[in-house]
C-alpha cells in the first residue's frame, strides 16, 4: 500500500512540474509581454527598460526556473494590474471556487449515482429512459447556455434566486446546479454501465446464492465494484469543472478564482495567470491522486497486487 | 429407503425471446435422496444448467418456472415468494459454481465472504462465526486457515479459491448441495483432489447432492444415480451402474462412446463422435428431441410425445421407443 502511495505521489509530482513548464512557456506564445505591458504609445527604450526591469530579456528557462524557485515558497511575484502579491489574492479568492466546486460536485453525484443506480437495476423502465433523457440534455446543452437560461427563469422571471454575487448560500444555487449538471451525463452513465456490468458477474449470482437480501447484494456487492471506474471519472470531471467555473463564474459575477482568471487575462496580467493555471492544475492533480488513493481502498487487487 | 431431500416432478422454465417461447427445461422429474449424488449429465445447452438454477430460484427474471412439484424435505417450494426462498438460500439448500476464478467478490476478504452466509442465516456471535469459518476452511483442506480469513480472492489460486466456494456453500449445514461443473474450470490434477473432497465431505454433512457436469468419467467416479440430459429433457435415468452396464438410450450410448477406456482405446484410433447438432428449444417439437442425430429413427419416433419408460421395472428409464436390445451401440462415423 505505502508502495502504490509513493509511487502514485511521484507521480503526481512529476505531472505538476510538466504543466507547470508546459503553462509557462505557452504564456510566452501568446505576445511578448513587455509590449502589452507598456501600452500602445510607449517607445522602444520604454519597452526594453520594462523588458529589463521584470527580467523578460532572460532565456526562457532561467526565467522559469528563477519563476519555479520563488513559487516553491509561495512566492508568485506582483500582479502587474492590481500591484499586490499575486499569491495574497489568489488565495483571497480560492475559498469562493472550492465552494462552487464542492457545491457542484455534490450536486452532480447526488444526481447522477442514484439515478445510474436505478437506470441500472431496471434497464429500459421509465427511470432509465428518464436518466437517459436527462444525460442527452445535459451532453448537448452548452453550460453557459443552461446557465443564462436559469438566470433569466429563477432570477429574472420568477425573481426566485439572486443572479449575481457571492455573499449568501442562495447565490451558489445556480452556479452549482450550472456546474454540476455539466458533469453529470458521465457520472451517470458509466455508474449505469458499470452496474449492468456488476449485476451479471459470478460473483452477484454467488451473493445471491448465499440467500443475502436485495440490498446487501445491490450495495455491498455490486456499487462497490461499479463504483471504482466512478471515482476516476468523478475526479478528471471536477478538473474539467474548475476550468468550466471561469465560464459560470463570469456569468454570475463570483468573486472566485475563475473570474480571476478571465480578469487577468483581459488585463494581460501575466504573473496573476501563470499562477492561477499552476493553482488550478495542482488542484486537479491533487484530485487525481487522492482518487487513486480511494480506489486503492475499494479495490484490494490495487493495494495488494 | 433414505429420506428424500428434493423432490421435482414436471419442472419446466420457458423464457421468451425474439422468434418464440424457449423451451430449456422440459417436464423434468427428479428425486435426490439424502446422502446420495445424482448428476446430471449432458452437453452444453442441454438444460442442466438451468435446472439448477430453477431449483434455486436463480432464474434471470424474464424466466417463467413451472413445476407439479418442488419440494425441499417435503416443504413446497414452487409458490414461495422471493423473500422466503432467500432464507432458504445458501441455508438449506446451496449451490457451487463453474469458475472459481470469478464467483467470488473482489473486493471483500475471504474471511468477511465466507461469514455472510452465516450472518444471515444464523445468530452466532462474532467470534463465533469466525470460528465457524477456520473451521470449515480447515475441513476443505485449507492450510493456515486463519490467516487466509483476510486474503482477498485474487491472492489465491483457482483450485483454492473452489475450496473456499464449498467451505461457503457448506458452511449453513445445507441438506441439498448443487454443484454445477465445479472441476471443468481446474487443472486435471486438481481436479481429482476437489471431487475426492466433495464426495468426503457429502457423507459427512449427509447431504444430498446433484452435480452437473458434462464430464462422464468425473460421473463414473462419484455419482449414485445418474440422469443423463438431452435438449431440454431427461432422456435417460437410473442408478451409474444401470447407465454405464446397460446404456439404453442412443444419446447415452453415443456420449460413452465418446469417452476413451483405459486399455480399450489404442492411441490414434478415432472416437466416438454424435453428428449432427442440438436441436433449437423455440417453440413445441414433436416426437423425439434425438430423432435427428439418431442412427437407428424410424418413422414412430417422430410422433408425439416419447415418454420415460422402465424397461425391466429396476428404476432404470429411458426416453426411447426401441427396445434397449435393438442392435448394439451407434458405431463411430469413420
Amino acid at each position: 500500500m505505502l508502495a502504490y502511495l509513493l509511487r502514485r505521489l511521484g507521480v503526481a509530482v512529476l505531472v505538476a512540474l510538466t504543466v507547470s513548464l508546459i503553462t509557462f512557456s505557452m504564456i510566452y506564445l501568446s505576445g511578448d509581454p513587455a509590449v502589452a505591458l507598456a501600452g500602445e504609445s510607449a517607445t522602444e527604450e520604454d519597452i526594453e527598460s520594462i523588458r529589463r526591469y521584470y527580467g523578460y530579456d532572460r532565456p526562457i528557462l532561467v526565467q522559469y526556473l528563477d519563476w519555479l524557485g520563488r513559487a516553491l515558497t509561495g512566492d508568485f511575484g506582483q500582479s502587474h494590474y492590481l500591484k499586490a502579491p499575486v499569491a495574497e489574492v489568489i488565495f483571497e479568492r480560492l475559498p469562493t471556487t472550492m465552494l462552487l466546486g464542492a457545491c457542484a460536485l455534490t450536486f452532480a453525484l447526488v444526481l447522477s449515482i442514484p439515478l445510474g443506480v436505478l437506470a441500472a437495476i431496471r434497464p429500459n423502465s421509465l427511470i432509465d429512459r428518464l436518466a437517459l433523457t436527462i444525460a442527452v440534455i445535459g451532453q448537448a446543452m452548452p453550460s453557459f447556455w443552461f446557465a443564462l437560461t436559469m438566470v433569466l427563469w429563477f432570477g429574472i422571471t420568477w425573481r426566485l434566486l439572486p443572479i449575481t454575487g457571492s455573499d449568501s448560500w442562495a447565490n451558489f444555487v445556480m452556479p452549482s446546479i450550472a456546474l454540476g449538471y455539466y458533469v453529470t451525463p458521465a457520472v451517470m452513465r458509466l455508474t449505469r454501465a458499470g452496474m449492468l456490468d456488476v449485476l451479471a458477474t459470478d460473483y452477484i449470482r454467488t451473493a445471491r446464492a448465499k440467500g443475502l437480501r436485495p440490498h446487501t447484494v445491490l450495495f455491498k456487492h455490486a456499487l462497490r465494484n461499479a463504483i471504482i471506474p466512478v471515482v476516476s471519472l468523478a475526479a478528471v470531471q471536477f478538473g474539467f469543472m474548475l476550468g468550466g467555473s471561469i465560464v459560470i463564474e463570469t456569468i454570475f459575477a463570483i468573486n472566485g478564482l475563475g473570474y480571476l482568471a478571465w480578469e487577468s487575462i483581459q488585463r494581460a496580467d501575466l504573473p496573476m495567470m501563470q499562477a492561477i493555471v499552476l493553482v488550478l492544475s495542482v488542484f486537479y492533480i491533487l484530485l487525481t491522486f487522492l482518487a487513486d488513493m480511494l480506489n486503492a481502498w475499494l479495490d484490494p487487487r490495487l493495494r495488494t497486487a | 429407503m433414505a429420506e428424500q431431500v428434493l423432490e421435482v416432478e414436471g419442472l419446466s422454465v420457458d423464457i421468451p425471446v425474439t422468434g418464440g417461447m424457449l423451451h430449456p427445461v422440459q417436464e423434468v422429474s427428479l428425486t435426490v435422496a439424502r446422502g446420495e449424488t445424482l448428476a446430471i449429465v449432458g452437453e452444453s445447452g442441454c438444460g442442466k444448467s438451468l435446472t439448477s438454477l430453477s431449483l434455486m430460484g436463480l432464474l434471470p427474471s424474464r424466466a417463467e418456472r413451472r413445476a407439479r412439484r418442488l419440494s425441499l424435505l417435503g416443504e413446497e417450494l414452487a409458490g414461495k415468494s422471493e423473500r422466503a426462498m432467500s432464507d432458504i438460500r445458501g441455508n438449506r439448500m446451496s449451490m457451487i459454481f463453474q469458475e472459481p476464478m470469478t464467483s467470488l467478490n473482489p473486493a471483500y476478504t475471504i474471511g468477511d465472504q465466507l461469514a455472510e452466509p452465516l450472518e444471515r442465516h444464523t445468530r452466532l456471535s462474532r467470534r463465533e462465526v469466525r470460528e465457524r469459518a477456520v473451521e470449515m476452511l480447515e475441513r476443505v483442506g485449507i492450510t493456515a486457515a486463519a490467516s487466509r480469513l483476510g486474503q482477498y480472492p485474487h491472492q489465491l489460486s483457482g483450485g483454492l479459491r473452489q475450496r473456499v466456494m464449498i467451505a461457503m456453500a457448506l458452511i449453513c449445514n445445507p441438506d441439498l448441495l448443487i454443484a454445477d461443473e465445479p472441476t471443468t474450470a481446474l487443472d486435471v490434477t486438481i481436479q481429482a483432489q476437489i471431487l475426492h473432497l466433495m464426495a468426503e465431505l457429502q457423507r459427512e454433512f449427509h447431504a444430498g447432492m446433484i452435480l452437473i457436469t458434462h464430464d462422464l468419467g468425473v460421473v463414473a467416479r462419484v455419482a449414485d444415480r445418474v440422469a443423463v440430459m438431452y435438449a431440454g429433457q431427461i432422456v435417460e435415468t437410473g442408478t451409474a451402474a444401470q447407465i454405464y452396464g446397460a446404456p439404453s438410450h442412443p444419446y447415452t450410448r453415443g456420449l460413452l462412446s465418446c469417452i476413451p477406456i483405459p486399455g480399450r482405446s489404442r492411441p490414434g484410433e478415432h472416437l466416438g463422435a454424435i453428428p449432427g447438432v442440438v436441436p433449437s428449444l423455440i417453440g413445441r417439437m414433436e416426437g423425439c428431441h434425438f430423432a435427428d442425430r439418431c442412427a437407428l429413427v424410424e418413422p414412430r419416433c417422430r410422433k408425439g410425445d416419447i415418454a420415460l419408460r422402465d424397461g425391466s421395472g429396476s428404476g432404470h428409464r429411458y426416453r426411447c421407443v426401441l427396445d434397449p436390445e435393438t442392435p448394439a451401440t451407434q458405431e463411430a462415423p469413420a
